[in-house]
């Protein structure tokens, strides 16, 4: 059984007993995993390659449904109701629970499209209203300053930093209660790195955090809470600075150590 | 002579024997371009834009009707072809997958039906249209066409989207876009200037086509807009005009052919020359 | 869920139409098949085989031009696959970079001309040189072969170099880096390596060239008998087809031609298929 500290935030997803199949295969990627997200914390799931921890990721805005055949098994309860249910409205649940790519992934259109397209998808038409929303969202994903004058300009133009805060604006911008990030820097160099992590650590006012990394100083900074994961277990959950100065298994204690991984 | 000198010596042989094969191969290719310019230039003149065709010997005698008849059969297959193509090849690439069975199957089927003879698909919509309606029409040159058309527009498209990286789909979808927005919204955006070039390269195909029309447009010596009748296109007058006794119809077919030839590479120049501006940037 | 009809109607109607391309070749094979049904009916097999082509007497028989169509394919593809290899030798591994690029577009470019051009080179350039050299009137199977050659050079060279172009560069400077010449580099490297993708551009070139009615029915001379020599007018499928399609005027003589058009449609098929399943299957996995 895995340690699972006491997450003091309310706990916006509950995952319980659940279990991950990829399509063709009978083991699951994921094994019984229990864990509690805080609202309004940052998550970190470390663990070596493999581990499943983007697998994880992935489920909570059920990307894995793409590809026909995967399965899931247990519940995810994300503000009560189990997002695993047939019938959950997905268009719905990715606005609700959006999602930063390793790579950035600017769309083929202008930057001033890229942020308005999740907000025209949800029906909004009035120019006005886009303009405020592009602008307060390229804002809040510190972006405004450097591209507020050439809002024309195609998205793929930016460079790699801000192309990455530019997909950063455009999940913001609709508004979504969690953001789950990705190894969101590892295609990043340090300065960029830096411009996202900082931005991580403010969104956590507005929204709930999940990122996985596979950089341990990176989920030390940022992070209110570490999640190790290893061969599709969830081992340990704890607060970020008790899991990397006092780990409780065994297991996570060699990881941050650098045992093995 | 020692071994060394032998293998150099044959090196040098073969190597020459390519060369001259490469030489022999273009000096040909070349010919045929110098006399259809020569030829075809020293046809044209401003009639042939503006009067039709005219019985032999009869002077002015131009193209006109061939002209305009050749663009609505182009134009017409096209707005059949292209749709149906690029929806076709959207679902290969986009819900088929790469290594889908259906997928696949339309996949080599496409490519067989890209190398079927042109005559018999001719015949095909001749027993399936014109013999039922008992008399050439341009629909049936446009459908014949369209039929040609259909698997290279198909397969273009598929390529082009594969081509789109799959984190862009995923990204579109995590914030909540249905599929179908993603497709049209994202994913054709991103193909965009493969997809254009492919459709542009399709049309400069079936352009040239002569086979498909014998027997379905067939030919009109008059201006004729009229698709429920036979219309007169440029590869058909330039086979009944080559194959005929008159100098002046001879002359007109030339003409024709350098008319035909010249939309054909530019639109092949223009095709390669947007491609390389996007691979630039 | 309204976003959920849109998104099942948009999947199934695109799917709709990619399987319009299996409905539409299976539609070749029945219409045609039906078309010829009389002709079937009447004469069999034995069609094939029959030399006689008599419209007026009603008896119809496929041999000449089934002859011509392979012979005219056969003699093209003597002259074209040797020079077609040779050119993509010399684009892929002789000529500098430059001279690779500018002649390899050209290639391409005239791979890209209407063949009722080569017709038309054919019949009022070719046929008279070879009349002077051969007697008779120039008009033949060598001379459709030659024509359709010329046709099928470009493509042919084009898809043979970019079969040569997968061997990888490492294949080939380790056998440099053991001192062998560019033709050993060539005959013991390159060549073993893209076997199958050469043998599959020539059957593919060969399929093109079979179908091929307009640069040949100008210099075909549209004679229903085996012709004594290759110098000698003849006919062929797509030849028949275009000269006297428009002018059936029995069922029968119909009937006939497609029953001729459904052999060529089956030649066509079956080697095209050959081509890709056989020997290009690889190709693709590789570039997959």
């Amino acid at each position: 059984m895995a340690t699972i500290c006491e997450v003091t935030h309310d706990h916006i997803i509950e995952v319980n007993d659940f279990s991950f199949y990829y399509a063709g295969s009978d083991t699951p990627n994921l094994k019984h995993v229990n864990m509690p997200i805080g609202k309004g914390a940052v998550t970190a799931l470390i663990g070596p390659s493999g581990c499943g921890k983007t697998t994880l990721l992935r489920c909570f805005n059920r990307m894995h449904d793409l590809y026909p055949g995967n399965r899931y098994e247990g519940e995810i309860l994300f503000e009560g109701r189990n997002i695993l249910d047939k019938n959950e409205d997905l268009i719905k649940l990715r606005t609700q629970i959006g999602m930063i790519f390793q790579k950035p992934t600017p769309f083929p259109m202008s930057i001033y499209d890229n942020v308005a397209y999740g907000l025209r998808l949800k029906g909004i038409k009035d120019k006005s209203e886009l303009d405020g929303r592009v602008e307060q969202a390229l804002k809040d994903a510190a972006l405004w300053k450097e591209v507020g004058d050439r809002l024309k300009s195609p998205g793929t133009a930016l460079s790699g930093g801000q192309q990455q805060r530019l997909c950063i604006a455009r999940a913001v911008a609709v508004e979504p209660e969690v953001l789950l990030f990705d190894e969101p820097t590892s295609a990043l160099d340090p300065i960029s790195t830096q411009a996202i992590e900082e931005l991580i650590v403010k969104l956590k006012e507005k929204v709930t955090i999940i990122i996985v990394t596979h950089n341990m100083q990176q989920a030390a900074r940022v992070s209110d809470y570490t999640a190790f994961m290893y061969l599709g277990e969830l081992i340990e959950l704890g607060v970020t600075e008790e899991l990397f100065i006092t780990p409780k298994e065994d297991m996570t204690e060699q990881y941050i150590t650098g045992k093995f991984g | 002579m020692n071994r060394q000198n032998r293998r150099i010596l044959m090196n040098k042989v073969v190597m020459t024997l390519s060369s001259l094969a490469a030489l022999a191969g273009l000096a040909f290719l070349f010919w045929i371009l110098g006399v259809l310019l020569y030829k075809g230039f020293g046809a044209l003149h401003w009639d042939i834009f503006t009067v039709d065709m005219a019985p032999p010997g009869r002077e002015p005698s131009g193209l006109r009707n061939a002209l305009v008849g050749q663009l609505l059969l182009v134009v017409g297959a096209s707005v059949i072809g292209v749709p149906v193509g690029v929806l076709a090849g959207t679902y290969l690439s986009e819900y088929g997958g790469r290594h889908g069975k259906l997928a696949r199957l339309i996949r080599d089927i496409s490519d067989i039906m890209m190398s079927a003879p042109s005559i018999v698909i001719g015949a095909f919509v001749y027993a399936i249209m014109v013999a039922p309606m008992g008399h050439f029409s341009g629909w049936a040159g446009i459908v014949a066409l369209a039929i040609m058309m259909l698997p290279i527009v198909l397969r273009t498209t598929d390529d082009m989207l594969q081509l789109v990286p799959g984190s862009l789909r995923e990204a579109a979808i995590a914030l909540g876009a249905p599929k179908y927005k993603v497709i049209m919204q994202v994913v054709y955006r991103g193909a965009k200037v493969g997809m254009l070039t492919g459709i542009l390269l399709s049309i400069a195909r079936i352009a040239g086509e002569t086979a498909p029309l014998l027997f379905t447009s067939f030919s009109n010596n008059f201006y004729s807009t009229d698709l429920n009748h036979p219309i007169a296109s440029l590869t058909v007058t330039m086979f009944n005009y080559a194959t005929s006794p008159f100098e002046d119809w001879i002359d007109l077919g030339w003409a024709a052919a350098l008319i035909l030839t010249l939309f054909v590479l530019g639109s092949n120049i223009l095709g390669r020359y947007i491609i390389r501006t996007k691979k630039g940037k | 869920m309204y976003y959920r009809i849109v998104d099942k109607l948009f999947e199934h109607s695109t799917r709709l139409l990619a399987l319009s391309v299996l409905i539409l070749l299976g539609a070749l094979f029945v219409v045609l098949f039906q078309e010829a049904k009389p002709a079937i009916d009447a004469f069999g097999l034995h069609f094939i085989v029959e030399s006689k082509w008599a419209p007026n007497m009603d008896i119809f028989g496929g041999w000449p031009a089934i002859y011509g169509s392979i012979v005219s394919t056969i003699i093209a593809m003597l002259i074209a696959t040797p020079v077609a290899i040779g050119i993509a030798i010399f684009l892929s591994e002789l000529a500098p970079p430059w001279v690779a690029a500018v002649v390899g577009s050209a290639i391409e470019l005239l791979a890209a001309i209407p063949s009722i051009i080569y017709g038309m080179w054919g019949l009022f350039y070719l046929a008279p040189i070879l009349r002077d050299i051969w007697g008779g009137n120039g008009l033949g199977l060598a001379t459709a072969g030659f024509v359709l050659s010329i046709m099928i050079l470009p493509f042919m060279a084009a898809i043979t170099r970019d079969a040569m172009k997968t061997t990888p560069d490492i294949l080939k400077e380790s056998a440099y880096g053991m001192g062998a010449t560019r033709w050993e580099v060539l005959k013991d490297v390159v060549i073993p390596y893209v076997k199958s993708g050469i043998i599959g551009s020539i059957i593919l070139a060969l399929g093109r060239a079979i179908g091929e009615t307009m640069a040949v029915t100008f210099v075909m001379g549209n004679v229903h008998k085996i012709p004594q020599t290759i110098f000698a007018p003849a006919t062929s499928i797509p030849v028949t087809l275009a000269n006297e399609f428009t002018e059936a005027d029995s069922d029968l003589y119909y009937s006939s031609l497609f029953y001729l058009a459904l052999i060529l449609l089956v030649i066509s098929f079956t080697v095209i298929a050959a081509a890709k399943f056989i020997f290009l299957r690889k190709i693709e996995e590789a570039r997959a």
